[in-house]
């Protein structure tokens, strides 16, 4: 192989490990927050590209009014958990951000879905409606299993991906779709041409790693969600609601998921169930981080990224194999490094 | 006066295992009650029902407010602090940032005066504001815990087996700095099972064993009763853990 060749894999790699990185994160935070291993992370990956998609086409997404079915839901639980002492404040605030909330969204989204919106419009519609309903699904789904143990956590995470595949495919239907470019244009250094999207998914994937530094670093929410995360009791004995962390992480999670899907929909076509298996590329870097780093988190995601695009080239029907296959020595290794393995307690 | 922490007839069960029973105390404004006893009497359960950990029969009101509805945050909210036995730090991050969270639900121009209040009472931290909380002293530790408790401008602190395992010169520092409390008016609860250190500042006294309180009535008295005396006195050094 030539130089060009490797250089043009190399780039192709990153890219692709870039949005892999951002996914990778969002697992990392949401176990750590919730211990919740986060399978649903692939629809939040379609939901946000078909939608931007469909948006884009001039279509009406079924995904806005999955959110509002879900804000429902989310106040019926609401109503319930509270049911004892229900006072105006909290379900007025209910209200708010279950019902009315969705509904604005709803509207809007059937408003501009019949005139073929411009592109920025499509992205923040998309973001605001998959962020919405992975807010309520954690409030639907994973709040009421919050005390249990992390393999019921993950049985719930499966049913909720399975869930979520199945209306992807009512909502999108079988055939593949692919959206508009967030930059068009292009430029050229040497051998390399670097599209405007791909310049768009560098740069997003940095803004929001340095996005993500700042606020864990120095914001008092974002610290409240590491103190949640190394300490749960000591969390709530400070007053932080582990409800509310929750909340946070998986409001992260779906804004990343969807953007990612953004991000990618321009270059691959994507399918009701892709997500699945970017999500899984996302899953590996972040076991390959152990569940808990970041920074490791983020490499070896581009390792993942690099290693595709390679296999790609020299046997492209075994790619997912190969990249698959570095969780087994990762996992070897990780389990020669630390013996024993501890059952929580809580 | 009102008692500021009142509890009626208090059961608190682990499955099938009653480790507190039928348990009745009060804390009083400005007052330390200390709450003594071997290992494995029930203090810290009770400790941690109190403030919402574990679910308690009974009668639990705070500053006139029943408590049984309402979950640890809100406790915390309302200014019942709680310094459990291992403490429950953030270890990874440091000093400064434990004690910025201790306010969480404190406004944000609070905060700041009371991090200096709590530099104040312990010097050791503020030279130590960037250090993270894992690679601290047990000793200093303590204080972080307690530190970061006070943050929350608690009316009412509870401890839980504030010296264990800790230096005598330490466990004398902070016992001092437990009736510097009393005296900014912050309530304490205090759980010991170093009964003589405890029963010298305390202002009440409870005697647990078992699950049940056995004896109540002035520290001072308690100190001087022969029975305390024989089984919780005696063969306890000065100043040491009581382990």
């Amino acid at each position: 192989m030539n130089t060009t060749i490797m250089l043009f894999l190399l780039q192709d790699g990153i890219t692709n490990g870039a949005i892999y990185a951002l996914l990778g994160l969002a697992l990392v935070l949401v176990f750590a927050v919730t211990r919740v291993i986060l399978i649903p992370q692939g629809e939040f990956v379609t939901y946000g590209a078909l939608t931007y998609a469909s948006l884009a086409a001039g279509q009406m997404p079924g995904t806005a009014k999955l959110a509002f079915a879900l804000g429902l839901g989310a106040f019926a639980f609401d109503l319930f958990a509270a049911r004892k002492a229900l006072h105006g404040r909290l379900v007025l605030r209910s209200i708010l951000t279950n019902i009315v909330l969705p509904a604005i969204v709803l509207a809007l989204t059937v408003y501009y879905a019949a005139q073929k919106p411009p592109v920025a419009v499509c992205i923040a519609l998309s973001l605001v409606i998959v962020a919405m309903i992975g807010l309520f699904l954690y409030r639907i789904a994973f709040q009421p299993l919050a005390h249990t143990s992390v393999l019921v956590l993950l049985i719930a995470s499966v049913g909720v991906h399975l869930a979520l595949q199945g209306l992807g495919l009512l909502f999108f239907g079988a055939e593949g779709q692919r959206g508009p470019a967030v930059l068009s244009g292009s430029f050229t250094t040497g051998a390399l041409r670097f599209t405007g999207q791909s310049i768009t998914v560098y740069g997003i994937t940095i803004a929001f790693i340095v996005g993500l530094w700042l606020f864990f670093g120095l914001t008092l929410y974002g610290k409240a969600l590491r103190a949640t995360a190394v300490n749960r009791l000591g969390a709530r004995l400070v007053g932080i609601r582990t409800t509310l962390s929750g909340q946070i992480a998986f409001l992260l999670a779906s804004v990343i998921g969807a953007l990612s899907g953004i991000m990618i929909v321009p270059i691959t076509t994507l399918y009701y169930d892709s997500g699945f298996l970017i999500g899984l590329k996302g899953f590996v870097a972040a076991i390959i981080g152990g569940l808990v780093s970041y920074p490791l988190t983020a490499v070896a995601a581009l390792v993942v990224g690099i290693v595709e695009a390679f296999s790609s080239f020299y046997a492209s029907n075994y790619k997912e194999v190969i990249v698959f296959m570095l969780l087994i020595p990762v996992l070897l290794l990780r389990s020669l490094a630390a013996p024993a393995v501890e059952e929580e307690k809580d | 006066m009102t008692a500021l922490l009142s509890v009626a007839d208090a059961h608190v069960a682990y499955g099938k295992v009653e480790a507190v029973r039928s348990v009745s105390l009060e804390v009083g404004q400005n007052q330390i009650v200390t709450i003594v006893g071997a290992n494995g009497a029930g203090k810290t359960t009770l400790l941690s029902a109190i403030m919402g950990i574990f679910p308690l029969k009974g009668r639990v009101a705070f500053a006139g407010q029943d408590l049984s509805r309402l979950d640890i945050e809100d406790r915390v909210a309302m200014g019942l602090g709680l310094v459990p036995e291992h403490r429950e730090l953030f270890v990874t991050m440091n000093v400064e940032d434990n004690l910025e969270l201790g306010a969480f639900r404190i406004e944000r121009s609070k905060a700041k005066a009371s991090m200096e209040r709590v530099y104040a009472l312990f010097p050791r931290l503020k030279e130590r504001r960037k250090q993270l909380a894992g690679t601290l002293s047990g000793g200093e530790q303590q204080m972080l815990a307690m530190g970061r408790a006070l943050m929350g401008e608690p009316k009412l602190l509870m401890l839980d087996e504030p010296s264990l395992g800790l230096a005598p010169i330490i466990v004398a520092d902070i016992f001092r700095i437990v009736t510097e409390l009393r005296a900014a008016g912050v309530s304490v609860l205090l759980v010991e099972q170093n009964a003589q250190a405890a029963l010298k500042i305390a202002d009440q006294a409870y005697v647990m064993e078992l699950g049940e309180f056995v004896l109540s009535g002035k520290a001072s008295d308690i100190a001087a009763n022969e029975r305390v005396a024989a089984s919780y006195l005696g063969f306890q050094h000065e100043g040491a853990s009581g382990l």
